[in-house]
């Protein structure tokens, strides 16, 4: 039950997605595609259904109510005015809430789901309460006999009968198993349908073979209904939405349907008599014969019955079963397979699939060609990912042996081995793919944010995504959630002006916040853009000043200013507010995305607005690194902490106090940091003329010098823990191991060059940022 | 301690034959339990790793896994292990964590019974107190059992620290 639970919840977050990215298009008025209305409809329904069986009263309550709404909107009685939209995403909000303490308890918020329902039963016409029989009404009845029924089981059939007057429909209805496996019910169907008007239906139980033939997930009935009523036929067939591609439904006015479908029986039977002698001779393939007469009787070819059918039917059967075959909603995959097949057996079976293919696309049912899906333990991922950097590793110290032996790079070995190279960078590649995700994920939190934050401050925002379909690695994108949404806050709240300052201004009096992901150099890039006005330096260095941050008569460039909000205990909210900035802000926000690898710029233009830029790796499970020679170990810095090399002469570098020293760049003094002394590798300082310096940007965006021996060169390394079987190392954020079979470390850029830090850190942050 | 732990071997494995691993540190023999062991396998040089106590020699990699190597000769208070191709690694699992011990050399697998332990000797030695749980006196040599769960590093650092 837990496991169902969960897949539950699981699906409500994907059409909670739905639902606010339909409410979204809808709302941007770009389409006006019903099929929206209706995905957006159905999330909603969705929800509700699956509630209901999980017996989650708030939620079925609440979303019986939207899905009132939407209903309305569907049919084009409620017009998706600005205000209606604004009510239908407040809706969603709530929906999602109720999701959220269903899943994980806590409270909700009464107050807000009542004017919530009011607002939604003020627009649909009817009163908020007492709308909830219909999700009230059990599922306990279902215990019926596959035999003709004359509906008065249902027993509140007669009391909306109305014998006189109307058209009197017959319906022809019949369930595939899909229909049964996506949870629907016939008999919640029929007795929808007796609402309508008076029902006589007719349970065809004539394809239900033999007992030991039949398999239990199959769907063997099917039933005709007479029904009397003055409703539409629209109306009838929305009963059916739900089931929609999931049964072949026929709804006729008036007589013309015996006639049409007495043949169509006979047919049937016939066929089914052939598949019954058949059976005698070809037992094993019964099934899938079995199936296809279900198929031609309108129920469901399961892919496989479709697979095999190639071998069991011959040609002409094939061809002789009734046009409207069909159609069972099948994945492509089979499809492809099954004419594969067919067309190695020659013509006339060929022809047999091409008079089965029309009708298969004739269904409009049949199968959204969405792509398919499995859901997979990330377990099992991480450690094909595992496996996969193993293979990597072992292909570089093959290589290395390889050269090591002295072959030419013409050998037969060498190219067999470039191609082994090939092929892992192949594999590796597929395998991060497997992990990557869409940022859509957690862009499409955003929109919720702005709204809240836009409502709390009294502003008016309009957010705009781009790039959504950008792929990263899933744990960047959990981690991401965070940083971005305080940086989506600060963007509304200190970014954008009130209204009417941006009116004053010549702006328009809604502001805009524009969320991009791109990809750039193997990196994912990522700005959130506002058209606000911009950061207020003056105000950012006063604060600076204020808070010890800076000397006050500091010469600082404008892109330094700005870089200061980045600081420990830096807040520009003169009074804290509930949105943002409690003076943990932004340099959280640096902490979190440096500690994925990434970097954090701004750019900003007084009164035209700011845009923050992060750069992130797409996958946490490699690094592109540069392997360097320190006192005789070999480490790895991470690239992008490097942001240039360069051979120091000994006349830059300069003592600086006792033990410190600095070296001289540009003009700018820069501490230089022996990081073989740092780890402990030596105890004497290393003569700078001799080695090279790497100059990293750290923690608040100082720069540093590390002083190394030599660089050995760049490379991919894939990021081994030390902690599984050791610990933590100071200064080491992981380990790697390189194509000689050997461990390298990996430095933590930000933890060396803190080590090396003596005096307090205001003092060092003026150094650093004067670099 | 290693008293109490030493009689909680000794009962509840009273009478039952076990297998353990000898091996020479310094001029020393000692022996670990079987079970505990993954697998022996030749030294190759460690990756140093910064900030260690001097028992730890490096990391070394395990097919694809960081693997720690713990000199035992220092841990024990000998001399450094001047580590060769001769040296041997044993690779004990602790906990959830594998362990590579650097020791001199694997001499033998004995099967005793509890009846054939002896409680170790109360010395101030301090590896004594903290290693060793038991003693055997076979053919005129003693052997000390260590336990394993004492070399860990990681309980080590975190007294450290």
């Amino acid at each position: 039950m837990d496991s169902l639970r969960q897949i539950f919840f699981q699906e409500c977050e994907e059409q909670l997605a739905e639902l606010e990215s339909g409410l979204l298009e809808i709302q941007s008025g770009s389409s006006d595609d019903p099929e929206i209305v209706n995905a957006v409809f159905r999330a909603v329904h969705s929800i509700k259904g699956g509630a209901g069986a999980f017996a989650l009263e708030d939620l079925v309550r609440f979303a019986h109510v939207f899905e009132t709404v939407l209903d309305e909107v569907r049919k084009g009685r409620l017009t998706t005015s600005d205000n209606v939209i604004e009510t239908l995403l407040r809706s969603a909000d709530v929906l999602s809430d109720l999701v959220r303490v269903a899943r994980d308890g806590g409270t909700v918020d009464e107050a807000r789901i009542r004017t919530c329902s009011e607002e939604l039963a003020a627009l649909s016409g009817v009163p908020a309460a007492g709308e909830t029989e219909e999700a009230d009404e059990g599922f306990d009845d279902i215990g019926f006999t596959p035999v003709t029924v004359a509906l008065p089981v249902f027993d509140d059939l007669e009391m909306s009968a109305e014998p006189d007057g109307g058209t009197e429909y017959t319906i022809i209805f019949k369930p595939y198993p899909s229909l049964y496996s996506n949870a629907n019910e016939p008999v919640v169907l029929l007795r929808e349908l007796s609402r309508l008007g008076e029902v006589t239906a007719t349970c065809d139980t004539s394809a239900v073979p033999n007992l030991e033939e039949i398999d239990p997930e199959g769907s063997y009935l099917s039933w005709t209904i007479q029904l009397r009523t003055e409703q539409a036929e629209d109306e009838i067939r929305s009963i059916f939405e739900f089931v929609d591609g999931d049964c072949e439904l026929t709804i006729n006015d008036g007589s013309g349907l015996e006639e049409s479908a007495a043949p169509v029986d006979d047919e049937i039977e016939a066929l089914l008599a052939r598949v019954r002698g058949e059976v005698e001779e070809a037992p094993a393939a019964e099934t899938a014969t079995g199936d296809n007469a279900d198929a031609g009787s309108g129920s469901f070819g399961s892919p496989d019955s479709l697979m095999v059918q190639p071998e069991t039917c011959d040609a002409e059967k094939a061809v002789q079963q009734p046009e409207p075959i069909a159609p069972a909603p099948q994945p492509a995959a089979s499809n492809a397979v099954s004419s594969g097949d067919t067309e190695k057996r020659g013509s006339g079976q060929a022809e047999a699939s091409k008079a089965a293919a029309p009708a298969k696309n004739d269904n409009k049912s049949a199968v959204t060609e969405a792509a398919q899906t499995i859901r997979v333990d990330l377990d099992r991922v991480d450690r094909l990912m595992n496996l996969v950097g193993e293979l990597v590793i072992n292909q570089a110290m093959l290589s290395q042996r390889l050269s090591e032996a002295g072959l030419s790079r013409s050998s037969e070995f060498a190219t067999g081995l470039d191609e082994f190279e090939q092929l892992t960078r192949d594999i590796q590649e597929g395998v991060m793919a497997i992990r990557a995700q869409p940022v859509k994920s957690v862009f499409q939190r955003m929109p919720r944010l702005v709204r809240e934050v836009a409502a709390a401050t009294n502003k008016k925002v309009r957010l705009v995504t781009e790039g959504e379909s950008t792929e990263v690695d899933k744990t960047v994108i959990e981690r991401l959630a965070d940083p971005l949404t305080h940086m989506i806050r600060n963007a509304i709240d200190h970014g954008l002006e009130k209204p009417e300052v941006r009116v004053a201004n010549g702006k328009r009096e809604e502001g805009l916040v524009r969320l991009s992901a791109t990809h750039r150099s193997g990196r994912i890039v990522i700005d959130i853009a506002d058209d606000g006005a911009g950061i207020n330096r003056p105000r950012v260095r006063t604060i600076a000043e204020e808070k010890g941050l800076i000397q006050p008569n500091a010469q600082l460039t404008d892109e330094e200013v700005d870089n200061l909000i980045f600081l420990p205990g830096f807040s520009t909210a003169s009074t804290i507010s509930d949105i943002s900035g409690r003076g943990v802000g932004m340099d959280v926000v640096k902490r979190s995305i440096q500690a994925l690898g990434g970097r954090v710029s701004i750019s900003s233009r007084p009164g035209e607005g700011s845009t923050f830029t992060l750069s992130l790796p797409l996958t946490l499970a490699v690094l592109y690194g540069m392997v360097v020679t320190v006192a005789e170990q070999t480490l790895v810095v991470p690239l992008t902490s490097i942001i240039e090399t360069l051979k120091p002469k000994p006349g830059d570098v300069h003592g600086f106090g006792g033990d410190a020293r600095v070296i001289s760049l540009r003009n700018n003094f820069i501490p230089l940091v022996d990081v073989g002394r740092e780890l402990g590798f030596r105890s004497e300082a290393a003569d700078p003329g001799d080695g090279v310096a790497l100059l990293v940007e750290s923690d608040g965006g100082g720069h540093s010098a590390l002083l190394v021996d030599a660089i050995q060169g760049q490379r991919q390394v894939v990021i081994k823990s030390l902690e599984a079987n050791y610990g933590r190392v100071p200064g080491i954020a992981a380990a790697t191991i390189l194509g000689d079979g050997r461990v390298a470390l990996i430095l933590d850029v930000d933890a060396v060059v803190a080590g090396a830090r003596v005096g307090n850190l205001g003092q060092e942050a003026v150094l650093a940022m004067a670099g | 301690m290693s008293e109490m732990s030493a009689a909680h071997v000794l009962d509840k494995h009273a009478g039952i034959a076990r297998e353990l691993i000898a091996f020479a540190v310094g001029k020393q023999e000692f022996c670990i339990d079987v079970m505990s062991v993954r697998e022996i396998r030749g030294w190759t040089p460690a990756t140093v790793l910064p900030h260690s106590q001097s028992f730890v020699r490096g990391v070394i990699n395990l097919r694809g896994a960081v693997l720690p190597i713990m000199d035992l000769a220092v841990r024990l208070g000998f001399p450094p292990t001047e580590a060769m191709g001769r040296h041997v690694i044993i690779v004990v699992q602790v906990g959830s964590q594998l362990v590579g011990l650097l020791v001199d050399a694997v001499s033998d697998i004995l099967t005793v019974t509890d009846a054939d332990m002896l409680p170790p000797p109360d010395v101030a030695s301090d590896m004594a107190k903290r290693f060793v749980c038991g003693l055997l006196a076979i053919d005129g040599r003693m052997i000390s059992i260590l336990s394993v769960d004492n070399i860990l590093p990681e309980r080590d650092d975190g007294e450290a620290q």
